[in-house]
Parts: C-alpha cells; structure tokens; sequence
C-alpha cells in the first residue's frame, strides 16, 4: 500500500482548488493537488462573461460597493442563501480582483472619455471620467442594480485559470495530474485524506492529511445536455455523501443558463445580453420585455430560463430538427463589439454552428449550467459534520447562493472562497486539533475496501452497460427534473433513479485492464453519480414550494412560512437506494435584508411569520443610526466582520475615497 | 454520450481510422484500427469519438473536456494535421477520417498524450509568471493599466497550450528542449506586461539559445495550426529580433 502524508489534500485544481492551495502554501504548510486533467483544462477556464466585484470604477458602476452587491445577491437566491457568508463574500470580492490583477490577470479597463454602448436596443453614449482611466471596468450582468462584472474580454476563467496556474508552479505547489480521488479516508467524524487513483497506470495509493478540501465543482453530467465539461460529474461531492457522515445542502438547486446553443449545449456567455443583446421567438420578436417590464433580458437567470421556456410554451419557439429552440441578437452590437469583447461567442458560432454573430442570430435554449448545491459547510468552508473536510467553489454548500446564482458570482465565488477557506485550513492545521491519530489498519481498511471495487468490477460479468444507464439518468435529469418540475414526474423519477441505482450494482465490464480504461471509470463514477442524481430529484420532491431555480408547477408560490429552509442530504447506509433528508431553518430574525419581492420575476410569497417583526427591527435600527456611515449601519444590522481571516477584514478603497488623483 | 442528432436525411457513412497504442499494456502494438458509423447533423469528431467509444470500442482513450474549443484538451492530428478534435465538424471533412495522437508528446494511449507535463516543464523553465519584488495591497485601488495595452496582454493571453504549435513544429521534432511558439509567446506577453518587472537581459537568460528563438528555423507551422489564431509568427519574429540585439 503505498502512502503519502502532507499537511493538506486539495482535491481539484480549478479556481478554487488553485486559490485554496496557494493560500495554505503560505503559511508554510505542505500541499498535495490531485486534478482529473492538467490544472489548466479545469472547467473553470470555459467561465467566460467574468466575475462580480463592486468595484464601482466604471460610469455604470458608479455608486456600487458591498451593500449593493450584498442586495443583488440576497435577492438573486430568492432568499435562500446564508446571509452572513454574502456579507463575507461581498467584502472580499474587490480583493480578489486587485490580487489578480497583480498576479497579471490582464482585466479590462476603463476608458476615460466617450464610448457607444446598446442598452434596451438603444445606441447610447457612456461617458467615462478620467479619474478611473486605466481601473478596472466592468460589463452588466442579469440581476445586478450596477454594472459590476469585472472581465477579460469573454474569455475571464481562461485567464484567471492560468494566472493561478502559473502561480502554481511559481510557487511550487506539487499539482498531481490524471489523478481521481476514490474515497474519503474518515473515522469517527473525522476526514483524513483520500485514497486515490492514478488514471494512467490504475496504482491506487492513499494520501493522509490533516485537511482534504474538495474543490471538484460541480454536477452538471449528470444531466442529459449541460454546458459544463465533461469532467463535471460531481465526484467530489458523490465522494463526501459516501462517508455517511458529511452532509449535502440544497442539491435540488439546479441552475440552467438561458442561452446555450442548440444542439451542442456548450454556452454563450450571459455577457452577450450584458453587453446589450436580445432574446427574439419564431416571429423575430423581442419577448422579454413582456414578461419582466423592468428587467427585461437581464433579470436573474431562473427568471430567465423559465420566461423563455414559458414562450416556447405557447408555441412561439424555434422548429429544429433537436426540439424547439429561442434566438439570442447579438447584430445589434455591431462586428467590432463582437470581435473584441465576445470572440470565444464568435468562435463557438463559427465552429459549432457555421454562422457568424455579428450578423446571423445563435439558437439558444435553457440549459443545465450550475449546482447551487453542494457539500454542506459552515462560513469556515469545513464540513458541518466531517471534521477537517473542508469544500469550495461549486462543490461546496458555503452557502452564497441560495436557490439561484446569480452570473458573475460563481467565478468570484472561487477565488474569494479559496482565499478565505485557505486561511482558516491553515488554522486548523497549525491547531492540535488537526493532530492525526489513525492506526495504519484503518487505512488499510479504506485502501482494500477501494482496490477490491475496482477488481470486481473487473472481474464482473454482471448482466448491465455502464453507458446504457447513465444515457437513463441523463434523460430522466432532463424530462423529469429539468426547470418546471411536478410532483407526478418527480415521483417518476425518484422511483426510477433507484432501479438504476440497484441495477448498477451489476454493471459487467468489457475492458478489463486495472490501468488507463475509461469504460472502467464509467463504472465506478456511476453510483455515484445516480447517488447525487438522487438527492437532486428526492429534495426536489420533497421542497412543495418554488425558490430561486427550484420551480414545481404544483406548488408556484416561494413559501417562507414552511420551506425557508436549507435541504440536508445524507447517505445513511450504502445498501440505502435513497438518501435521507433533513432540514436546517434559516433564521429570518437575525437576515440583514428579511424576505421581500425580488424586483423581477412573479410576486407570490407566502410570508415568514418572523418576517414583519424583522422588517420593524431593521427599520428601528436604520432610524437609530440615522446618518451613520453605511459600514455602522450594515454592522448593527448584521455583523460579520467577526467571521472574516484577519487578513481580509481591511476597507475596500474605492475612487470616491482615494483623494490621491 | 451527448447530443446525439435525430437523423434528417441520408446521412454518409463515416469511416474513421485511429491509431491505437496502449503503452501501459506490454502486449500492445501500435495499429490502425477502422471503425465505421452513421454522421448525424452537427456531428463533430467529439461526438463521433464518443459515439465510437460507447458502441464500438469501449477501451478506446481520448481527451476531452469542455467541448467547447476553450480548453485545449483534445489536440490530435486529424488527417494528419494537429488540431481540437472537439470543434471539428465531421461534415468538414471527407467521409474517411483519419486520426493519430499529437506527435513530441508522451503517448497516454491512443489518441491521449501527456501535455500537461511538457507545459508545467515549459512554464518551470521559462519562468512564465509575473515577476514583481512588490506584492499589491488588495484594500487600495489597484495599479492603472492602459486599457489598450491590458487588450494586447490578453491577445497573447489567450494561448490554451494545447500543444498544436508544438506537434506541428519542425525544430521541436529535432530538439527535443526546445520550448516551442507556445514558450516564446508566453514570454511575450510577460515582456509585455508592466507588471513583470523582467527586462531584455533576463529573458535573454530564457530563451537566448536554440532551444529558444534562436533554435526556430521559421518554417512556421505553428503559426498555420494555432487554434486560436495567435500572431505566433510575429512574436517569433518580435522577440528573436528583441534578443538578437540584447546581450
């Protein structure tokens, strides 16, 4: 059995993964990063529009700081997220942006002086100041009150991506590539390590540490057409169920993007109707407008997704031979804005599609993009129940986004988690908490209980085909818990999720060679995968409500009198075909901003009882403070400044309060 | 696996032939091995892999990943010419098909190759990060850049490192340290950059060689296969021009 020790296992080597790992090298600590791929072919390089960080540099984005950001993003979950980790997150947005930008991320800058920008179908002049001349601008992004997306071109997570990649290797961190972690190592409520898969030669060898961080994204193959890579197929998260232990939160959450392209799936940033572009229907007719008068294209994605659905609906979608689909303009923002500010958009029209953006309209259509969902932590990032387990980025439950992310927030979302999850790993790790006690049996234990799985796998005549059932779960993902959702299909799906489930326990393989075979490793993921797939269609069954992306045609109101509530998945026992479903209350009396109308979107809550003494205590408070700064004001509402690092609890400066220039 | 196509109309027969090698398998000889399948509207070669894959050859090993022409994954030779198998239409290409893994790299198995290891050696040796004594202070508003000059930045910016430039590269096939059009753009766009506090001399100290600007023999390939269409000929031109006169 060949074994590793080191401080710190980071499973995953996307933004957050990268940004967690940097982080806790610098407090000295020894780091191991296991990536399915090389580092720099992580999803998170297909992040395209950019990342959320009130800066407040550019024209549009005058006014912005964190209390805005804070808003836009309570409102964007529908309510559903932890309002504290928003406030944590908001603070430490711009600083992730500045430290990019010293680490060479070559962000878009303000110009001072006259520009053309298209808002609502219109030509308009943006007047830039030449106070921010040379800042960092930024792009609107849907459910934002400011223009507040920092970008780089559209091609922001390529750039980030290997910014920390390179970073990396500077710094020397150790990434292993073409490696899989199989199986937390855990006992007695405590995680230590991994034992892991070499995807080359299939060496299994276990890693000990102090802390193991799964920052693995997130889910999305498990559904039939989604934009997300290949590779994101939920492992880390399926890897944390396992334990029995560690706890999933909102898996039914499910974003879908509203303009991926047809049939391909493969996305068109939400920067295209940032930068001014349209939604047009079968008769080349702008419909938004009519459903959501003030948002128009640019209200949350959910809101979106289901307006579009909703149109194809009434039979004004697009015939195509893969199913009806809607139109994304972008002509309106003529040739130049297209080749300089969205070229990978126009790289994907002309290969995927061979047309040309500038000129011809993309069919798009609503597709699975993001899990809100995830491996349950608390602000901390550790799990809430698996000691020195921690998770971020889209793997994790942190929770910042509720019910629906809103675009721009993910990306931002793995940077600043991977820096203030780092600090507080790196705490745990110079506590005598993290002391690791394991006899090298328990190990060993793990060890064999993972290399007798795949050898029976490949020793396995067993009657059933790997691509067969997961072709099943892809297609029950997408008919049945797709973005309107019904009991009668849920029920469906659940029932049937768990015939798969037990039918693949007798998968037969054909290859049987232990080293590089992909068919082995379908094999393997797949219960997995149908155990995630699971938690997403039983919590959606469960939730009679409609939240954020969570929408049951039988249940439309978003009910805060019984679901203002985080959904908690376990896997109980591995012999289960379901996983078991707690909840954990969210507390309207302590929210910094209590449950409302979201400003876009249908009107029908069914209010919290909690919720009118809060709105009473919240405006009590306001008038108290009368004509405080806005940073008192925000700390005797809800303070949060206490849950920061340290390091990250300085004052954003911004161009208002430099008196430099 | 993904996005398969309703059948419109007839539809061509595809013959694919792979190169096949499990170097993992001391059995294994390398061989071509033909398999055949239907096209489906807006088949690319991502599809038809998979398509072969599930159906025909579930041993079969490839790359992909985003499946979007954004990650640089899936570089092979497709009819012989390095290229993202993921954003190539098969309607693009004639109806047999050949496909080989990139040649300089270290064969996985068949059509996968180890371009991870040769970039992160790459990126050691060419030290291909900002160089700064400075570290920003992330509460204060950030150094100003000009907005044109952070456009070109991002221009070089944009190479995925897939490793087209390099398996189509003359002098790589020769010497076997040569850091390719990929190394010498990145060098550029850190030369560039204000941020990296490098001057001429020390990038000399890089690429001042012939397994550096000096070693291309400018037959330029690289430039006619970049995926992303990267002015690599100018930058090989630009910074052999800057190193010849430094020293």
């Amino acid at each position: 059995m060949k074994l590793i020790y080191t401080d710190v296992l980071v499973i995953g080597a996307g933004l957050a993964g990268l940004r967690t790992a940097i982080g806790v090298q610098r407090h000295g600590l020894d780091t191991i990063v296991l990536s399915l791929v090389p580092a720099k072919r992580s999803h998170s390089a297909a992040a395209q529009g950019g990342m959320q960080a009130s800066l407040g540099n550019s024209a549009m984005g005058q006014g912005d700081n964190e209390d805005v950001h804070f808003e836009d993003t309570v409102r964007g979950s529908d309510w559903g997220n932890d309002q504290q980790v928003a406030r944590m997150f908001v603070h430490t947005a711009p600083k992730a942006v500045r430290e990019l930008a010293g680490w060479g991320v070559p962000w878009n800058r303000v110009k001072s002086g006259d520009r053309e920008a298209v808002i609502n179908a219109e030509r308009v002049v943006i007047s830039e100041t030449t106070q921010a001349h040379g800042l960092i601008t930024a792009r609107d992004f849907g459910g934002t009150r400011k223009w507040r997306t920092c970008y780089t071109s559209d091609g922001t997570g390529h750039a980030m991506l290997f910014t920390l990649g390179d970073q990396s290797i500077a710094r020397g961190i150790d990434v292993l590539e073409r490696k899989e972690a199989l199986a937390l190592i855990h006992d007695d409520g405590r995680c230590y390590g991994a034992v892991v898969r070499d995807l080359v030669t299939g060496e299994l060898s276990s890693i000990i540490a102090k802390a193991t961080t799964i920052a693995s994204g997130g889910y999305g193959r498990i559904y039939k057409v989604s934009t997300n890579g290949i590779i994101c197929e939920g492992t880390g998260m399926a890897m944390a169920l396992e334990t029995g232990v560690a706890e999933l939160g909102n898996m039914e959450a499910v974003q879908f993007h509203p303009t991926a392209i047809v049939p391909a799936g493969i996305l068109t940033t939400e920067g295209c109707r940032g930068d001014g572009g349209l939604l047009r229907d079968v008769d080349g007719h702008r419909f938004m407008p009519d459903y959501e008068p003030d948002k128009k294209e640019l209200a949350s994605r959910d809101v979106v997704s289901r307006r579009m659905t909703e149109h194809i609906r009434k039979g004004k979608g697009v015939k195509s031979p893969y199913g009806d689909h809607l139109w994304l303009d972008i002509t309106v923002l003529g040739r130049e804005h297209v080749e300089k500010n969205l070229r990978e958009v126009k790289d994907i029209c002309k290969y995927f599609l061979g047309i040309d953006p500038a000129e011809e309209w993309i069919p798009v259509r609503p597709t699975q993009h993001y899990s809100m969902g995830g491996i349950r932590t608390r602000h901390t990032g550790e799990s809430t129940t698996l000691k020195g387990l921690f998770a971020c980025g889209e793997a994790a439950c942190w929770d910042l986004h509720g019910f629906n992310r809103l675009g721009g927030n993910s990306v931002a979302e793995t940077v600043v988690a991977g820096m203030i999850v780092s600090e507080f790993i790196a705490e745990y790790c110079q506590s005598s908490d993290s002391d690791i006690d394991l006899s090298s049996r328990m190990i060993e234990k793990f060890h064999q209980r993972e290399q007798s799985r795949i050898e029976s796998l490949l020793d396995s005549s067993g009657p059933e085909r790997v691509y067969e059932l997961r072709r099943r779960m892809e297609e029950i993902m997408i008919d049945k818990v797709g973005i309107f959702r019904t009991g009668k299909e849920l029920d469906e799906a659940v029932d049937e999720l768990q015939q798969l489930l037990e039918r693949s326990r007798n998968i037969g393989i054909k290859t049987r060679t232990p080293a590089a075979n992909p068919e082995l490793v379908a094999a393997y993921r797949l219960p997995g995968m149908l155990k995630i797939a699971l938690c997403v269609a039983l919590g959606a069954r469960e939730r009679c409500e409609s939240r954020g992306a969570h929408f049951r045609e039988d249940f439309p109101d978003r009910n805060d009198r019984d679901w203002l509530k985080r959904t908690l998945a376990t896997w109980k026992d591995e012999a289960d075909t379901l996983p078991t479903l707690d909840y954990e209350p969210l507390d309207v009396s302590t929210m910094e901003l209590p449950p409302g109308f979201r400003g876009y979107g249908t009107r029908n809550e069914i209010t919290h009882p909690d919720t009118a003494d809060r709105n009473a205590a919240v405006e009590k408070i306001r008038s108290e403070q009368g004509e405080s700064d806005r940073h008192r004001i925000q700390a005797a509402l809800m303070p949060f400044e206490h849950l920061l690092p340290e390091r990250y609890r300085g004052a954003n400066e911004r161009l208002e309060d430099s008196s430099d220039e | 696996m993904n996005d398969t196509a309703p059948t419109e109309k007839a539809t061509r027969r595809l013959v694919i032939n792979i190169l096949r090698h499990n170097p993992q398998d001391p059995q294994s000889e390398a061989r071509m091995q033909r398999f055949e399948l239907d096209e489906a509207p807006g088949m690319t070669l991502f599809i038809a892999l998979n398509a072969i894959r599930n159906h025909q050859a579930p041993s079969l090993q490839f790359d992909f990943v985003c499946r979007a022409g954004i990650c640089g994954s899936c570089g092979m030779l497709i009819n012989g010419r390095p290229g993202l198998a993921c954003r190539t239409l098969t309607a693009g290409l004639d109806a047999e098909i050949t496909l080989a893994p990139l040649p300089v790299f270290k064969l996985i198995g068949d059509l996968s190759v180890d371009t991870g290891s040769w970039m992160q050696a790459m990126g050691e040796r060419l030290e291909t990060w900002v160089h700064s004594q400075s570290e920003a202070d992330i509460d204060r508003l950030e150094e100003r850049m000009e907005p044109e000059l952070a456009e070109e930045i991002y221009e070089l910016d944009r190479c995925i490192e897939c490793g087209c430039c390099v398996a189509a590269c003359g002098t790589a096939r020769m010497r076997e340290d040569f850091v390719g059009a990929v190394g010498i753009n990145k060098l550029a766009r850190f030369r560039l950059d204000p941020r990296d506090e490098r001057q001429d001399p020390d990038f000399y100290e890089l690429i001042g060689d012939d397994d550096g600007v000096f070693g291309c023999m400018s037959l330029l390939a690289c430039n006619d296969v970049c995926p992303k269409e990267l002015p690599l000929q100018t930058q090989l031109a630009f910074m052999r021009r800057k190193m010849a006169f430094t020293k």
